[in-house]
């Protein structure tokens, strides 16, 4: 009984599923039909009509590339513009032997093996009836040689393009970036109809970070050709719309001026208004010429590019992670007094070292006798190790990571042309993740003066260093200030201050302690940047770092000319002037630069005195 | 009890007449992407490894028996879930949609695969107990289905969505479920249409638009339908011959060699060329529904109906999307157009119809 169920309901299921089928297959016929009947349609009833639209099909469509949105300095001075030049161009479907053509034509004027792979690249992406750039930057000379054997050639053209130029070269090279040729993996992303006619794209930097706005939209004609395809005469066309000028928070003139105090030196250099965060220089150095990128850059010049020890690809302010040494101690100096570990008047006895209880191994202080009687105004300015393995020891790991953190260090500032690293912030817990160790001691006592584990960028630290000028406000550093139409001039962006968030809350009297010691850093009788400040006619405040780049052996000695120069020191200095109504905030790294005092805290001061000392200069306003 | 012989073809899990006409449509693609492109002998050369490959794997799933695959099924299912969650945190941008996942050798993506884990999934589930399947077993084959589509509508990639859910309800309907839920579920996505508009991306918005008014979008979608039903409407009954299309040839026509290849088509072979291909497509159907029929677990009834009529849905929305009846929503036709990933999956499905109908045993 039970397995006739069984079998009936086998035979229903069967059936059911039979039924559902033939359904379908109904279904199948019916939209088959359906589509049959509307190609019937097409071909058959409306076939007299497409023949003669298909016969007078000879409009076409051809893409009108927008110019690309100029870019300018707050002083108005232009730092990438589109300037007209000669391109030879190739229409592949004009073009009956194309391999020998090319070969012809190297013959009249040189062509590189570079021109040609190139060009086989960009062939896969265009239309065949697109002209496709063979050689750009022809000279008169060569211009002249084409039109002569233009005969000669059917399809082939020269055209002028507007070809993007950097006048400042490599002052900027970091910051504004570079356009290049649009390569495989960005054609996939691209918005194709918008980039017709298109070959560059924004590659780094502002020119990649504003590509959208920078660029503008493709127009198109529409063009009567013949039936080979040959254009005859336009009949329409919507123009296309340019891209957006954009005008950065860089002062050209301060951005030069540093670029140059850094030139033959590897480092970087961040100067930021305080108050809004704007960038006004940013410069890694050795920088590259980003003109050489423009029509793809020939393998020698990048392979010295990338073979370079100097590493002048790297943008060193963004991503260029460097043991802050002492220009961490305000920092760590303010934690203190804000988490009440310490009181300004509290005085730590320096003998020249510090060692932890129970322990024997001496941590030593920069100066071998020792600074004597320390209290935080002193430790600052003269840079005592004792005073800050003390307070570091007392403030605690976890104490000194919320320190940090809270100026900005260890993630990233957010600035608007990203790509930044997030530097680093040690803790318990990130030691035990990454490292599967437990904290030692002596780690908190190293931290303390920004040696060990902890990383910063020099964006980072100057971020912080304008949030200690702006009393504990950070702000966000950004690059771009306003946004102009290009051909009315009319302004239609205007950057506010980006992010404002008061995170370091300590009591007024704990920031004059601070700021005080930052300036004797400077103009104090004892302060390690002492030579720097004299005779300024403004009070800046700052602080030296010399960073390790090797450890140094208990009975070791550091003598600088003994150390082969990529493990000598690296030279730190952060400032901000003038004190009473801080205009400007810097951070200065020196690869091996050995000291702060001597080799970065001078470029601070240059620079503070050619950015305050020439009046009247346009400045982006804090308004 | 009689032995029948088993051929040579049976034995390595060929199912010729499938074979025939895959071969058939395959070398016809090949013509049709040859005059496409501009007579790019390369290209048709790369279309040809492609195509070996594909077969290739369709053999070797072939030799899977359907057992097998029904309880490799969940596992399917869900590794490519975890690939489809994976895209959506690492994935690979393309076209402005995280589709692609990178994993080194090669860029895939999920939700092609899912075309077909899904479809497989469900056919397990419901093929577990007998049919039709009770109202609680449907509700969890909906949320089968609804897991991965929802995954691929927030790559965004509205139309693989689309094709893997009608994959998944494909075997629903076969499997028997009752028309009141079936007009349930068409009443309650026909209601949520209209909400789901504004959950659309701005592109997906302008596609439908640009149906309704091709002249929009002169360089765009709309440019792409004017030029296809020109030359759609030009080949007329016989067609301007192999090679001959002018709208192809004048570069009038975009997307020629993969979505819309099927213009081309119309345009050299005409009427004619038309009826034929639709025949060959019908041969293929005719075929999977046949073997379908025949399957002796419900597992391959279903999986095989289910898999045969989401085919013939890819083919109806390109040809659809290709006269101006729908909009363009990018779908390949199957086996005719340029491209790999969609190749590989209708082979794959086709070699688990062959493994259906050559795993049965002999009575």
């Amino acid at each position: 009984m039970a397995l006739n169920i069984t079998i009936k309901d086998l035979d229903l299921e069967t059936r059911l599923i039979y039924q559902r089928i033939y359904l379908a297959s109904a279904f199948v016929l019916l939209v088959t039909l359906l589509i049959v009947t509307r190609i019937f349609y097409l071909q058959v009833t409306q076939h007299e009509h497409f023949t003669t639209l298909s016969q007078s099909n000879r409009i076409k469509i051809l893409p009108a590339p927008p110019a690309r949105g100029l870019i300018f300095s707050s002083d108005q001075v232009l730092l990438a513009d589109n300037r007209p030049t000669f391109t030879l161009e190739v229409v592949p479907e004009q073009v009956d032997e194309l391999d020998s053509t090319i070969k012809r034509l190297s013959e009249i004027i040189a062509i590189e093996p570079g021109d040609i792979r190139r060009f086989k690249e960009l062939q896969k992406k265009k239309r065949r009836f697109e002209g496709i750039p063979l050689k750009f930057n022809l000279s008169d000379e060569e211009v002249a040689l084409i039109s002569v054997n233009r005969h000669l050639f059917p399809g082939v053209d020269v055209a002028t393009r507007l070809n993007r130029h950097y006048p400042l070269g490599r002052d900027l090279s970091h910051t504004i970036g570079y356009v290049g040729m649009i390569d495989e993996a960005e054609f996939e992303k691209l918005n194709k109809s918008n980039y017709s006619g298109i070959t560059h794209i924004g590659k780094s930097g502002v020119e990649k970070a504003y590509e959208s706005l920078l660029h503008g939209y493709v127009g198109y004609r529409q063009v009567e050709v013949n039936a080979q395809g040959r254009k005859i005469r336009e009949i329409g066309r919507k123009p296309p719309e340019p891209g957006k000028n954009l005008y950065l928070t860089l002062d050209a003139s301060l951005q030069t001026f540093v670029a140059q105090s850094l030139e033959g030196k590897r480092g970087a250099i961040v100067a930021i208004e305080p108050a809004t965060g704007a960038i006004l220089a940013s410069v890694s150095s050795p920088g590259y010429d980003p003109n050489l990128f423009v029509n793809g850059i020939d393998k020698a010049s990048y392979n010295e590019l990338i073979q370079s020890k100097a590493t002048p690809l790297l943008n060193r302010f963004l991503r260029g992670k460097y043991p802050p040494g002492s220009t961490i101690k305000p920092f760590l100096g303010l934690g203190a007094l804000q988490h009440r570990v310490r009181d300004s008047v509290d005085e730590t006895w320096c003998r020249g070292w510090y060692s932890l209880k129970g322990s024997t191994h001496r941590y030593r202080d920069w100066k071998k006798e020792g600074h004597g009687h320390m209290d935080l105004l002193n430790a600052v300015s003269q840079s005592c190790d004792v005073y800050f393995y003390s307070l570091a020891h007392d403030l605690g790991i976890e104490g000194i990571h919320q320190s940090l953190t809270d100026f900005g260090f260890g993630k990233p500032t957010n600035i608007d042309i990203g790509n930044e690293s997030a530097g680093l912030v040690p803790s318990k817990q990130w030691k035990k993740e990454k490292l599967g160790q437990p904290w030692y001691p002596g780690e908190t006592l190293i931290t303390g003066i920004g040696q060990g584990a902890v990383l910063v960028t020099p964006i980072q630290l100057a971020a912080a260093t304008a949030a200690m000028a702006n009393r504990g406000r950070l702000v966000r550093p950004y690059l771009l200030s306003e946004v102009r139409d290009s051909i009315t001039g009319q302004l239609m962006i205007r950057t506010t201050v980006r992010e404002d968030r008061q995170l370091v809350s300590a009591g007024d009297e704990h920031w004059d302690t601070i700021i005080e010691s930052m300036r004797e850093v400077v103009h104090g009788n004892r302060g390690t940047a002492r030579a720097t400040g004299a005779g300024s006619e403004y009070e800046f405040a700052g602080k030296t770092g010399t960073a390790q780049v090797i450890t140094i052996a208990q009975d070791e000695e550091y003598k600088e000319e003994e150390v082969p120069e990529e493990f000598r020191d690296h030279a730190l200095f952060i400032a901000f002037a003038p004190i009473e109504r801080p205009e400007i905030a810097v951070a200065i790294i020196v690869e091996n630069g050995g000291s702060g005092s001597s080799t970065a805290a001078p470029i601070a001061r240059a620079l503070f005195d050619h950015y305050l000392g020439t009046p009247g200069q346009v400045r982006v306003s804090s308004n | 009890m009689r032995v029948k012989e088993v051929s040579l073809m049976e034995r390595i899990h060929i199912d010729v007449p499938l074979l025939f006409w895959v071969i058939v449509l395959s070398v016809v693609g090949l013509l049709a992407l040859y005059s496409a492109n501009g007579q790019d002998m390369d290209l048709i050369l790369r279309q040809s490894i492609r195509l070996g490959a594909a077969l290739l794997i369709m053999i070797i799933i072939a030799q899977l028996s359907p057992a097998r695959l029904s309880r490799f099924s969940i596992w399917i299912y869900l590794g490519c879930l975890a690939l489809l969650i994976m895209v959506l945190f690492f994935g690979d941008v393309g076209k402005g949609a995280q589709r692609w996942l990178d994993i080194k050798v090669f860029r895939f993506q999920p939700s092609e695969i899912m075309k077909l884990a899904l479809p497989m999934v469900i056919a397990w589930y419901l093929g577990e107990k007998t049919l039709p399947p009770a109202i609680g077993r449907v509700f969890v084959a909906l949320i089968f289905i609804l897991i991965p589509v929802l995954l691929i509508v927030k790559q965004p990639d509205l139309g693989t969505a689309l094709l893997v859910a009608v994959a998944g309800f494909s075997i629903l309907f076969i499997a028997g479920i009752s028309w009141k839920l079936l007009a349930g579920f068409f009443l309650t996505a026909s209601l949520s249409a209209p909400a789901l508009w504004y959950l659309l991306h701005e592109y997906q918005k302008k596609r439908i638009l640009t149906l309704l008014n091709p002249e929009q979008d002169p360089l765009g979608a709309g440019y792409h339908i004017i030029q296809s039903k020109i030359a759609i409407g030009s080949g007329g009954i016989y067609g301007k011959g192999w090679l001959n299309g002018t709208q192809s040839h004048l570069e009038f026509l975009p997307e020629r060699s993969t979505d819309f290849i099927f213009a081309v088509f119309c345009e050299e072979f005409g009427l004619m060329g038309v009826l034929v291909l639709v025949c060959i497509y019908l041969f293929i159907i005719a075929r999977g529904l046949y073997i379908a029929m025949h399957a002796q677990q419900l597992y391959g009834k279903l999986l095989g109906a289910g898999i045969i009529l989401t085919f013939s849905v890819y083919i109806f929305v390109n040809m659809g999307m290709v006269s101006g009846q729908l909009p363009v929503v990018g779908v390949p036709l199957p086996l005719i157009s340029h491209g790999g990933t969609s190749m590989l999956t209708i082979m794959a499905g086709f070699g688990i119809l062959m493994s259906i109908h050559t795993h049965r045993r002999l009575l």
